[in-house]
């Protein structure tokens, strides 16, 4: 209590209610072992590319042609080494395709593979209701009955499906208006702007808001769109850590003081490019820290708020209702409908100038098609539902039940003691595996069980930090909460880690009684012999004991 | 009944063995290769503490013994 306390107060009063995150360290004896695993699959990777290059074993894989060998090496590197020769061992936890609505359960299509994941059969077999754990489905509104689907099939005999055109030509829908300030009204802003595809929002509008002579401080752990936008604008991007914001203001203080690289000149811009829940760690940004350090040095704010809006908040209206602040402070609010509204597109919102100008000079509106009529007909209704504007208490209802799996749910993992990254509220709950081996066999073992998860690897995460991440939703029952939970028992071994802890607490009892015993010997020794060095060695014994 | 949960028990260390070396992701042949050159590793290492652990053991022991308990040479003196 008094370290939450100390939380609240010590930063000037800025969160109203206890920020609770944590990322628990890996045990050393974990990591070792993580290690010994890549040691291995390495050795016997280099064993299978000689036998490759040697024609013992037939090349599955893609190589140059005989003509280009002399060329420079496509295949050569460590990314390509690690597909061979890793990936390819558990390739059947990814792209498994599902055969119906993802809501809370799915169909799976069955396949098995003959030649170890290089080549997949299907056998034609449809494995029903997997309890879906992977999809961002976070208000349950994937659903193929109920009111936003009959919306939607109403609005497809209307408009049909296709919109053929970009935003500024003939695609421009009275539909699309009526979304727009829809969504305007649910986040609190003056007005937004709707686009087809979520990644295309990001990496399409950053260029248009900054440009070169600009500074973008990008978190650490930003999403590829983000960085895509980034890069293509041609500013100038820094790089904090994650969620730091000590690390932030030293940045933003720099950025003031020194200016431009070379010509000192002041940056045209600053934008803080930050995500509202991360997606890999669970995390929360820490937004009343943000806001305040983007007051003081009179920099722009860009909120990504893909994965948490809808999912917090007492009202699902993201993360800035979460922290009780103002829509005002945030200058370009900025989200996806492809996660809580079960929909496609992203928005972005903010004042009536910036969309505006957004209007006419992003990529997005002048050259990609705009959303489809019965995927903004789903928004439109999936939204007011969630406002309660339809007269039922059904949105509210949703916007609670997931807050209450979410805490139910990480409680109950954390009690059989699997380490869970992530702050206490968000529903994406990532589960650390860290071993190469665990990562296939938490797939396989969660599909037997008839659960679908999604467990994430090297490329997109550290390559010891490899995690099972779930998704919650509003959708999941409690008695699915608890089949996950226990089903994910077995496979990652939670009493594993257990052990660990009691093991390490012996092997240190273990090292004291050993230190102390070579400090007697060797105190023994030193009274016989007289030797200093030997006496100087005993005594620096007893500090490392004591330590 | 005890047998069982013992059964099980090692089974389920055999699981973990698998899992931390990896060996679960190979595939038959590799997993003859690996397990052959670790318990052939192992029998070696173990012969030889067969053999040499019991001579040094003896050796120290009578280094000890001349260190605190010989009282026939007198070339060792206590300084304080």
């Amino acid at each position: 209590f008094f370290i939450l306390l100390n939380h609240i107060v010590h930063n000037g009063g800025l969160y109203k209610r206890p920020f609770n995150e944590a990322f628990e360290e890996t045990p050393m004896l974990v990591a070792v072992l993580t290690y010994v695993g890549y040691g291995v699959l390495t050795l016997f990777g280099y064993l299978r590319d000689f036998m490759r290059q040697w024609k013992i074993e037939k090349c599955q894989n893609a190589t140059e042609r005989e003509e280009q060998k002399d060329f420079v090496p496509l295949y050569q590197d460590f990314e390509n080494f690690y597909n061979r020769n890793l990936y390819m061992r558990i390739r059947d936890s990814w792209n498994r395709p599902i055969c119906s609505v993802p809501g809370a359960k799915v169909d799976m299509m069955e396949r098995v593979s003959h030649d170890y994941n290089w080549t997949f059969t299907y056998t034609g077999r449809v494995i029903k209701d997997i309890i879906n754990m992977g999809s961002y489905n976070y208000l349950g509104f994937a659903q193929k009955a109920g009111t936003c689907q009959e919306a939607a099939a109403k609005v497809l005999s209307q408009y049909g499906a296709g919109v053929c055109s970009t935003r500024q030509e003939m695609g421009n829908l009275d539909k699309h208006e009526e979304l727009e300030k829809l969504v305007a009204r649910f986040l609190g802003v003056e007005s937004a702007m709707a686009y087809g595809m979520g990644f295309a929002t990001n990496s399409m509008n950053i260029p248009a808001l900054v440009g070169k002579g600009c500074l973008i401080l990008s978190d650490e752990l930003n999403h590829a769109s983000l960085v895509l936008g980034a890069r293509l604008s041609g500013a100038t991007i820094r790089i904090f850590k994650h969620n730091n914001m000590q690390s932030l203001e030293k940045l933003l203080k720099d950025a003031i003081v020194h200016g431009q690289p070379r010509t000192r000149r002041p940056w045209k811009k600053i934008l803080i490019l930050v995500e509202g829940i991360y997606s890999m760690e669970g995390s929360i940004v820490r937004l009343p820290e943000v806001i305040a350090l983007k007051k003081k040095y009179k920099s722009y704010l860009y909120l990504d708020e893909a994965h948490s809006i809808g999912a917090l908040g007492p009202t699902g209206r993201g993360v800035v209702e979460y922290f009780g602040l103002s829509p005002e402070d945030v200058d370009v609010m900025m989200g996806t409908f492809t996660k809580s509204f079960g929909a496609a597109g992203g928005y972005i919102g903010g004042k009536k100038e910036l969309i505006d100008y957004l209007r006419t000079y992003s990529h997005s509106a002048v050259y990609a098609t705009s959303l489809s009529p019965p995927v903004v007909e789903q928004i439109i209704t999936s939204m007011k539902c969630i406002m309660g504007e339809d007269g039922t208490n059904v949105g509210k209802a949703r916007v609670q039940q997931l807050a209450e799996n979410t805490r139910y749910f990480r409680r109950r993992l954390k009690e059989m003691g699997f380490i869970i990254y992530g702050n206490e509220d968000s529903p994406v709950v990532p589960l650390m595996l860290y071993m190469p081996a665990k990562i296939g066999a938490f797939g396989r073992e969660m599909l037997k069980r008839n659960i679908g998860v999604v467990v994430v690897g090297f490329p997109a995460t550290p390559i010891i930090e490899s995690r099972a991440r779930f998704c919650l939703s509003a959708a999941h029952t409690k008695e699915m909460l608890d089949t996950v939970s226990v089903s994910s028992c077995v496979p990652s071994s939670c009493a594993f880690y257990k052990q660990i802890q009691q093991l390490s607490v012996f092997c240190g009892l273990v090292q004291c009684l050993v230190y102390k015993l070579l400090n007697l010997m060797f105190k023994a020794l030193c009274s016989r012999a007289g030797d200093d060095t030997i006496s100087f060695l005993a005594s620096t014994m007893q500090n490392g004991c004591l330590q | 009944m005890d047998i069982k949960s013992m059964k099980y028990y090692l089974y389920w260390l055999y699981c973990q063995f698998e899992l931390i070396t990896c060996s679960y992701l190979m595939e038959p042949w590799e997993k003859l290769l690996f397990y052959s050159f670790n318990i052939t590793m192992l029998v070696m290492v173990l012969y030889i503490a067969y053999i040499f652990v019991p001579v040094h053991i003896t050796m120290a022991f009578q280094f000890f013994l001349h260190l605190f308990g010989n009282q026939h040479e007198n070339t060792v003196s206590i300084v304080k």
